[in-house]
């Protein structure tokens, strides 16, 4: 069986193509099996037909451009490493590709050393498997990545993002000490992240001048986290099952009401209609309905005009703000009072929904 | 041979690039006034306002009226006034490289 890794190399450059399915196929450690597209439709009639490990586009394509192939691409075959690789270096591509989900974009090599640093990093994608968790080091869990850090005596720091919410662990010589998310410092953020079930996560340069909060070892962090994760198990168990089947326990949107301003919230399925939680909603059937078109509309635009998702919505009137956003399959509405400034309503959001993915 | 490939690739056309400036709508969706370039699509701004007014109309409907509302997308920015049953649109492109939000924090 071939289990080579198999790239797909599109750009309506044949020349182009030629050059770099040869040093693809050629220099990378992995030998992957590259096929080659020279259009947009073209390369989403191969994915169709065989898998692929990895997409490489160019942006500028007469007909379907490399940004309408990224974001379908992104939406068919989520698993799939997409690159984007062009001569484009205005940076509102480069926001609109992140936004669409590449895992890179690059700059079309101009010089030997470039070209170095793009196999390289193509290989490194190619290196990392498919099977969920935070990618960036997939199969392996938030513990596992910390853990290879720690035992590596590493200097780094790691930026992990789930939805929204990001959070920052430091680690200076094998030793975690600080983490960061949203308010919280020290233990706290360092549990309130380790919470998370999936997301993405980076290694950025570490900061030197980092004061240290955390004096407990990282074996001890690691210890208090699974210790909390099996009580908060066991008391959801508990909870779940006093409830019916559908539908997380009323309490849950109540504890998010404590956030600075909230009036009201509700909850409900990006896809299910009957699926719908509130707290302080006085009619809360036709919202959630207007919640859901309003995103579903919106999301299609982003799709269209090439953006990616929505990532907030924000709305107000003279009596109150409201701001809307989506976690996993579900759609968060919560309404805050008139007086919150917009960073309030933002940073208001942030919180939620990262005790919501919590 | 790379002076031929520049040559033949001058004339495909260029990305579409995302506007930066504002349009105002009446009530029927109509456009009354735009500030944004021509190179914009004219059909994108005509589904970007009918989106936005629907979207004031149903909010309506929903007993949630609202004077306001933006869409924040992870490159871009829509933020619309309602005026009236129609809407001032404005459209922002948001370029901030990952790295630089990295950096910033």
């Amino acid at each position: 069986m071939n289990t080579a890794p198999k790239i797909l190399l599109v750009d309506d450059d044949q020349a182009f193509l030629d050059l770099y399915e040869e040093l693809l196929s050629r220099h990378l450690p992995s030998m992957p099996t590259v096929r080659v597209a020279s259009s947009g439709s073209r390369a989403l009639a191969l994915l169709e037909s065989e898998p692929f490990t990895m997409l490489c586009v160019d942006l500028n394509m007469p007909r379907m451009d490399g940004l309408q192939v990224l974001s379908i691409a992104r939406r068919k075959y989520p698993q799939m490493r997409l690159v984007a690789l062009t001569a484009e270096r205005d940076e509102q591509f480069r926001a609109r590709a992140y936004a669409l989900g590449v895992d890179q974009y690059w700059i079309k090599p101009e010089s030997d050393a470039e070209v170095g640093q793009l196999l390289e990093s193509i290989e490194s994608l190619l290196q990392r498997e498919s099977q969920g968790g935070f990618r960036g080091v997939q199969s392996k869990s938030l513990v596992d990545i910390i853990q290879l850090e720690c035992l590596s005596q590493s200097t780094t720091l790691l930026r992990i993002t789930n939805g929204h919410a990001e959070g920052r662990i430091w680690v200076h010589q094998g030793e975690v000490i600080d983490a960061e998310t949203g308010e919280l410092v020290g233990e706290a953020a360092f549990h309130r992240i380790l919470s998370w079930k999936a997301g993405n996560f980076e290694l950025l340069p570490s900061d030197p001048d980092r004061p240290r909060r955390i004096h407990t070892s990282y074996q001890g962090l690691l210890l208090d986290t699974a210790q909390a994760f099996d009580e908060a198990t066991s008391q959801h168990g508990e909870v779940a099952a006093s409830l019916p089947p559908t539908g997380q326990p009323a309490s849950s949107l109540a504890a998010l009401s404590e956030t600075e301003g909230v009036e009201f919230l509700l909850a409900t399925g990006t896809a299910d209609p009957q699926r719908l939680e509130h707290w302080s909603v006085e009619n809360p059937a036709p919202i959630a309905t207007w919640t859901r078109d309003l995103m579903r509309s919106f999301n299609a635009l982003g799709e269209k005009l090439r953006v990616g998702p929505v990532n907030l919505v924000v709305g107000g009137n003279l009596r109150r703000k409201l701001a809307i956003a989506q976690s996993g399959d579900t759609l968060l509405c919560v309404g805050f009072r008139s007086t919150a400034g917009a960073d309030q309503v933002r940073d208001g959001m942030k919180e939620i929904l990262s005790k919501w993915a919590s | 041979m790379g002076l031929l490939n520049l040559l033949s690739r001058s004339d495909q056309p260029a990305l579409m690039t995302l506007p930066t400036g504002s349009f105002v709508l009446d009530r029927e969706g109509n456009t009354m006034t735009s500030t944004l370039p021509r190179s914009f699509p004219a059909q994108y701004t005509k589904d970007i306002g009918t989106r936005v007014l629907q979207a004031f109309q149903k909010a309506r409907e929903a007993h949630l009226p609202l004077t306001e509302l933006t869409i924040h997308y992870g490159a871009f920015k829509v933020l619309a006034r309602e005026l009236r049953g129609g809407a001032m649109i404005f459209l922002m492109p948001v370029s901030t490289p990952p790295t630089q939000a990295v950096k910033s924090n």
